[in-house]
């Protein structure tokens, strides 16, 4: 709309680029609103906490709940699971992090930092290569060569503390954020 | 079109690598930059900019409600409370859409009336008028359809009383009711069907509203004055004089949909319709939305119900006979002394007939001593319209003598600049 | 179904004259009227407590969840009330580890609400509803101030509106009660509220008229909790379309300057 053959930008150019300007910062307003909807809900977000009894799982078993859509592992653990998940040097492991939503994000994958109740583990159950659903181990059937979960999608395996100890995973299975209620309660979110 | 139009001459590679495959550049500039449009426009001529608006606003955010809302019978109520309560600006995006409708029709009644008065349905737009038409009757459909979804007490009988029309005609009637149906009485596959033609239906109106532009941009745009461009100092170029024009007017309208939507998004909504869909019980007053009240009253005023629906089905289909209807040689309402007065009568009907079907069936009107029955009124009313494309439109431009036309359409302009 | 039409519009014609036309509700003054108004935290608060105390023993409010009572917008509780007044609430538990949803008498597991639960009917369904009310059916309150016309004032004109004796000439029939604002004139429901029904926890006086407007409040909230959000987001576009409007009408008239 400016003339082209003025050079200097005149009081025209300006209102035209102030009411352009306005109209362009009027559009990705509205357009935050559409975007924004697609977003969890407030009822999804106030459904993302879980809390379960786990007091029918057995040393040895894990229960499978469902936290975020996803699967829970609740594993109670042997001693000889925790003493095998303890054994393992930390300089062995692909991903040294404990990955715990309860600890600072810098915390060693030792087993204290991935289990803080020995006998309880709390993973997702989603393996962190792209999202398949890793199968347990049990005393009849071992699933991979550490005792713990393989992913049956692309073979990574996980030892007793969910950690990653073969690949294409890169980083061991998430401790959510989580709380024992009672020593048979446990909140999850 | 004009002689004088400049040339889209594309200045770099890609534009010339892509203007000798797909000259879409070249179309945008040649139908929305350079497009030589009457510069004697009036306001009532920007609500076609105004109904493209709308058309985008419905479609953005009905596809966002479509990614929220549960077309099934037991869950389609609570699932618009879903969306209003808990999905992020889902309040908001419905009272958009919802109070985007009533703006829509305000914006297409004034459309078709200004195409009525200057005469836009006249040779050579009749094929402009006729898809303009029929864009107004897929919006009916759309609104109609779009208002069972949330399967409110009022969504529930709407849906109840105009499909049981269907029901009047003879033979089919019954069957044809159950099969729109899909059961013995409005229901969930009724709904669910209706969802799948709500979304629909805007894929119908895009394609209309496509071919209603193309062929208005072959003809050429009607102007005020009624007469047909001369050269090229009748015509302005569509940018920037046109695109300024309708974007002021454009947000003019937009503050009162704002007003409506952040201020009284129920306005015009039945209370009712906050009720979920029961079956068992008709509300105490049914009400079409607003703008369905005029022919809502003309099926009231009839008493037969065969008879009403013909004249519902006369009513809609009337205004596609304009252009054969109307005998004037002269299109614009500015220069017919006597139609003038006749279209502020047929717009003074539609106003009377709208009131009508807001009012209870049995109301009365009291002039003093005098009480009028208003389903009297509101058959005159019908009446009129009808006689109004049917009697007036054929006979009066035989005997109406037209106030003479301007030479051009600058040459009014210049008058006026001239005496300022 | 051909008749159906001809018969809504006898069923419209017959109305007004079996029924006993409603008186319109007593129009009051509201803090939430206006394009500014906001609800009355405090209102809102004691409605919720006479909802809770008084209407809960028949009205469910299920579009609305526990947590919405700690929303921004609403009465204004804190998170941890919120939970508390939860717990206080029965829902229907799930099926327990052995797969049962009933105790050994059949009467269905029930656990204590949280903060996720939606605010429940009291009764399991629509028949023991109605069968607990002599065949009337008590709405959900979700959205009654929306469902009516004039909704909030309806509903404090209904809960101030009963009369013990019915003026003369005014057959009520047995098992409904007499009120002027409601349609027909006679409601199943009996007097929910009578002076002193409750004891505010803030310390204000519980007449009458002072419930009906709390729980009236309450209830427009929980039919429309978004209006806060809503009229300031509004009072900001509008402003801002004011503004562009102005731009948009300069830049029309430099572009039309001289033609």
């Amino acid at each position: 709309m400016a003339d082209p053959e003025k050079p200097e930008p005149t009081r025209r150019d300006f209102l035209y680029v102030a009411t352009g300007t306005t109209g362009a910062v009027g559009t990705a307003c509205v357009a935050w609103p559409l975007v924004d909807q697609m977003n969890p809900s407030s009822g999804a977000r106030a459904d993302a906490v879980l809390e379960a009894d786990i007091s029918a799982v057995k040393p040895g078993q894990q229960q499978v709940l469902q936290w975020r859509g996803h699967p829970l592992i609740v594993r109670r653990r042997t001693p000889a699971e925790i003493a095998a998940a303890r054994n393992v040097r930390l300089e062995d492991l692909i991903d040294k992090l404990a990955r715990n939503a309860n600890l600072p994000e810098d915390a060693p994958a030792i087993d204290a930092n991935r289990a803080a109740i020995p006998e309880w583990l709390v993973v997702v159950g989603v393996c962190t290569h792209l999202g398949c659903t890793p199968a347990a181990s049990t005393a009849e059937a071992p699933q991979g060569s550490y005792g713990g979960w393989l992913c049956r999608c692309h073979g990574s395996e996980f030892d007793t503390a969910g950690r990653v100890r073969t690949g294409p995973a890169a980083q061991n299975l998430f401790v959510p954020p989580y709380a024992f209620l009672s020593s048979t309660r446990i909140r999850v979110g | 079109m004009a002689d004088g139009q400049p040339i889209y001459r594309p200045k770099h590679g890609l534009t010339r690598w892509l203007d000798s495959r797909l000259p879409l550049p070249r179309l945008v500039y040649d139908q929305f930059v350079v497009y030589p449009t009457p510069r004697n426009l009036n306001i009532w001529y920007t609500f076609g900019a105004m109904l493209a608006f709308f058309l985008a606003v419905q479609i953005v955010t009905g596809i966002v409600l479509a990614m929220h809302y549960v077309a099934d019978g037991s869950l389609a109520f609570a699932s618009v409370q879903n969306i209003v309560r808990e999905v992020s600006y889902g309040w908001l995006i419905r009272s958009l859409h919802a109070t985007g409708a009533t703006m829509f029709f305000v914006a297409v009644y004034l459309h078709l009336f200004r195409g009525l008065y200057y005469g836009s349905y006249k040779a050579p737009r009749e094929i402009v008028w006729i898809l303009g038409v029929l864009i107004y009757l897929a919006m009916v459909a759309t609104a109609f359809l779009g208002y069972v979804l949330p399967w409110g007490q009022m969504s529930y009988w709407a849906a109840t009383v105009i499909t049981s029309l269907f029901g009047s005609l003879p033979l089919v009637g019954d069957s044809l009711t159950q099969w729109l149906w899909g059961g013995y009485a409005v229901g969930s596959p009724t709904l669910t069907r209706f969802y799948a033609l709500h979304t629909l239906m805007p894929f119908v109106i895009c394609a209309l509203v496509a071919l209603h532009i193309w062929a208005l941009h072959v003809v050429g745009n009607n102007n005020p004055a009624g007469i047909d461009v001369a050269g090229e100092q009748d015509t302005l170029p569509f940018h920037p004089y046109f695109t300024v024009k309708d974007a002021f007017f454009l947000s003019l309208f937009v503050i009162v949909y704002a007003a409506l939507v952040f201020y009284a998004p129920d306005a015009l909504v039945s209370p009712d319709n906050s009720s979920p869909a029961n079956p068992l019980v008709t509300p105490a007053e049914i009400q079409p939305e607003w703008y369905f009240l005029p022919y809502y009253a003309m099926l009231r005023a009839i008493p037969f119900k065969l008879l009403g629906v013909a004249v519902l089905l006369g009513a809609f289909i009337s205004p596609l006979f304009a252009p054969w209807l109307d005998s004037s040689k002269v299109r614009s309402c500015r220069y017919r002394p006597l139609m003038r007065w006749f279209f502020w009568g047929f717009v003074a009907a539609c106003l009377t007939l709208g009131y009508i079907g807001s009012q209870p069936v049995a109301a009365v009107l009291h002039l003093g001593v005098a009480s009028l029955p208003l389903v009297w009124v509101g058959r005159c009313a019908t009446l009129y319209f009808f006689a109004y494309f049917w009697l007036v439109m054929p006979i009066l431009g035989r005997i109406e003598v037209p106030d003479p036309t301007p030479e051009t359409i600058a040459q009014p302009v210049l008058i006026k600049e001239g005496a300022a | 179904m051909k008749k159906l039409l001809l018969l809504l519009f006898a069923l419209a014609l017959a109305a007004p004259a079996l029924a006993t036309a409603a008186q319109p509700p007593q129009k009051q003054a509201w803090s939430f009227n206006g394009p500014f108004g906001t609800y009355d935290r405090a209102s809102l608060q004691r409605g919720f407590q006479i909802y809770r105390e008084v209407c809960s023993a028949c009205h469910g409010l299920t579009y609305l969840k526990f947590r919405d009572l700690a929303a921004p917008g609403g009465p204004g509780f804190s998170e941890q009330e919120a939970a508390a007044i939860a717990h206080s609430f029965q829902v229907a538990a799930g099926p327990n580890e052995t797969g049962e949803e009933t105790d050994d008498n059949g009467v269905r597991l029930q656990r204590p609400a949280t903060l996720a639960d939606v605010i429940p009917s009291p009764f399991p369904n629509q028949q023991a509803a109605r069968n607990s009310n002599s065949g009337a059916l008590p709405p959900d309150l979700s959205l009654m101030a929306a469902a009516r016309k004039d909704g909030v004032d309806y509903v404090y004109s209904i809960l101030v509106g009963f009369v013990e004796h019915p003026p003369k000439g005014v057959k009520v029939k047995e098992g409904l009660n007499f009120n002027p604002y409601f349609e027909g004139q006679a409601i199943a429901m009996p007097q929910p509220l009578t002076s002193e029904a409750v004891i505010y926890a803030d310390g204000t006086h519980a007449s009458l008229q002072q419930e009906a407007h709390d729980v009236a409040t309450f209830l427009a909230w929980a039919a429309d909790p978004q209006m806060e959000q809503r009229k300031r987001l509004g009072f900001e576009v509008v402003a801002f379309l004011i503004l562009f409007s102005g731009l948009l009408f300069l830049s029309y008239r430099k572009v039309w300057k001289g033609k």
